[in-house]
């Protein structure tokens, strides 16, 4: 569990993260989600003591992050994969982070067979890595202490597509356990699949947060049929603003109410879906441009 | 302006983590003795840190080396050769210290160990007794290597001329200045510019100003500690060697150490 109240950050008169309120519950992967420079990772920073926050606050399991005696054993954190020593090997950044959390030796080989580097690829230096392995590293090292929250920043950039389908596996086995997962990212593709609810923040705002779906349903329904125009013409005379799109009709509401509309009216629907075409990548774009836009929440 | 969209969830939220109990941290410690351990390990877990610590071991058996083969009969004594050996050490010490206080910074390491030891202060009273703890050891190959050139050339073991727990206070200032150092400056190449420079600036200027020579002899670490090696301590002496370490160890590990405390980590 993780919340955060009102919290703020500015520096000067820049304000990078401004009254961002919210709350990441076990057994849930949330979703930080934002453009770069949005202040997800000035946020996450906040979260775990390392960025003292103008206002506001964060818990994490019912304690301020610097209150944990040894947060390892609680809290997996990964800020910035390539923030590691590059003399030193995979193996001797896992070992030091073990040591200081307090896990035996063996949990250095098996934080490296769970995030799947060998043996081999452990005893080179961090220098040789790729930015994928690096974030494996990460990983490795954020679950050392078998924490029961993980905070990671990015944690998908550099990895290729099986690295980020390994990724999904990994986080969704860690919340269905009862863990907390919040990890951030500025390509939605890659946290819409994984998430269960998403925060989008833009210019250091919340700007839209639920639920996938909710956010979805949000977005209208997207319908095709045999007869659009009709259909276009129900629906607007039942009340229901419409617009067509290349991808058929857009209209707000719900599918259900869509469908009872198109029920009445006797035109066969061929598409049905939650969300317009492009699903939560064009939300997330209208959000966070009249964000940057405008400088006000939508 | 606060709209009300991101407020809506503030009251459920505070009323969740209020109804659900903070986890338990009753069985969670660090030790300090862990924590130097960890960092003595950082300093030698690097081809970098491990070869400057082997190279200024090194120097020693070097400079030994020397003595025995082209030195003169009288200067083949214990003292004498861990005078010469200690020489190089007291220069290169506030170094391996800077190393010590810079790495988390220069290689951003400092997100991952101030994320697991979020009581930064912790942190810094374990690099400067992990820097003590390596300059203890380079002094004991440093001792090593003058008993073994002592040894070696039929030289004359005594104590005479040097106090050997001068030297070891010597060698633990100027390791000090160095974590001190490499604290306020937080990089690695200002910080060893800083403290090569500083001092033989100060010393320039003191033996080209009279009034500043007075000073000096309060103020000059290389002067302060002179007497400490030579083991020829006075009340006065202890006072200079006070305020000299106030200056040059002192005033910097407290700005180092506010400015770890405070900064942002990135």
């Amino acid at each position: 569990m993780i919340t955060a109240t009102n919290l703020t950050k500015r520096y000067g008169d820049f304000t990078a993260v401004h009254d961002v309120s919210f709350t990441a519950r076990p057994g849930s992967v949330t979703g930080f989600l934002g453009p770069n420079g949005a202040g997800k990772s000035t946020a996450m920073r906040m979260m775990t003591g390392l960025t003292p926050p103008t206002s506001g606050e964060t818990f994490v399991l019912g304690r301020r992050y610097r209150e944990l005696p040894n947060p390892g054993r609680h809290v997996g954190v990964m800020l910035d994969a390539s923030a590691q020593h590059p003399g030193r090997t995979g193996r001797e950044v896992l070992t030091l982070a073990a040591r200081t959390i307090g896990v035996g030796p063996t949990a250095v080989a098996h934080g490296l067979a769970t995030v799947g580097l060998t043996d081999k690829e452990a005893g080179r230096r961090v220098r040789n890595y790729s930015l994928g392995m690096r974030q494996r590293l990460g990983l490795a090292a954020a679950l050392i202490g078998d924490p029961e929250v993980l905070i990671l920043d990015e944690p998908a950039n550099g990895l290729d597509p099986q690295g980020i389908h390994w990724m999904r596996g990994l986080l969704r086995g860690f919340a269905d356990r009862g863990g907390t997962v919040l990890l951030s990212s500025h390509l939605l593709s890659e946290v819409q699949i994984v998430a269960d609810e998403l925060v989008i923040i833009g210019n250091g705002r919340i700007v839209a947060e639920g639920t996938v779906e909710e956010l979805l349903e949000q977005q209208g329904t997207r319908v095709r049929s045999t007869d659009d125009a009709a259909l276009a013409d129900a629906l607007t005379r039942a009340g229901v603003e419409v617009t067509s799109t290349p991808a058929g009709l857009l209209a707000q509401t719900s599918s259900e109410a869509v469908g009872r509309i198109a029920l009445d009216a006797r035109i066969v629907l061929t598409d049905l879906a939650s969300g317009s075409a492009g699903g939560l990548e064009e939300l997330f774009l209208t959000l966070t441009a009249t964000e940057s836009r405008e400088g006000i929440a939508a | 302006m606060s709209t009300a969209a991101p407020t809506q969830s503030a009251p459920q939220t505070m009323s969740s983590s209020t109804a659900r109990p903070p986890v338990d941290v009753s069985g969670d410690r660090v030790p300090f003795v862990r924590l130097v351990t960890i960092e003595v390990r950082k300093m030698v877990d690097t081809r970098a840190g491990l070869w400057m610590l082997i190279t200024m071991a090194g120097i020693g058996f070097l400079v030994a080396g020397g003595l025995v083969v082209w030195g003169q009969e009288q200067d083949h004594r214990y003292p004498t050769f861990l005078g010469f050996i200690t020489l190089p050490l007291m220069m290169l010490l506030p170094i391996m210290g800077i190393m010590s206080a810079t790495q988390e910074w220069s290689q951003r390491t400092g997100l991952a160990t101030f994320t697991l030891v979020p009581r930064r202060g912790r942190i810094i009273a374990a690099k400067v007794a992990a820097a003590l703890v390596l300059c203890l050891v380079l002094l004991a190959a440093g001792a090593g290597a003058a008993a073994l050139a002592t040894l070696v050339s039929g030289g004359e073991f005594t104590l005479t001329g040097i106090s050997l727990a001068g030297v070891v206070l010597t060698a633990l200032v100027f390791t000090l200045q160095g974590v001190a150092f490499g604290a306020a400056f937080l990089n690695t190449p200002i910080a060893i510019v800083a403290s090569l420079a500083l001092p033989t600036v100060w010393t320039i200027l003191s033996a080209m100003i009279s009034w500043m020579s007075d000073v000096a002899r309060w103020l000059d670490l290389n002067l302060v500690t002179g007497p400490l090696t030579e083991g020829t301590m006075t009340g006065e002496s202890w006072a200079q060697l006070a305020t000299g370490s106030a200056l040059w160890v002192g005033l910097p590990l407290v700005i180092g150490s506010y400015r770890i405390l405070t900064r942002e980590i990135k």
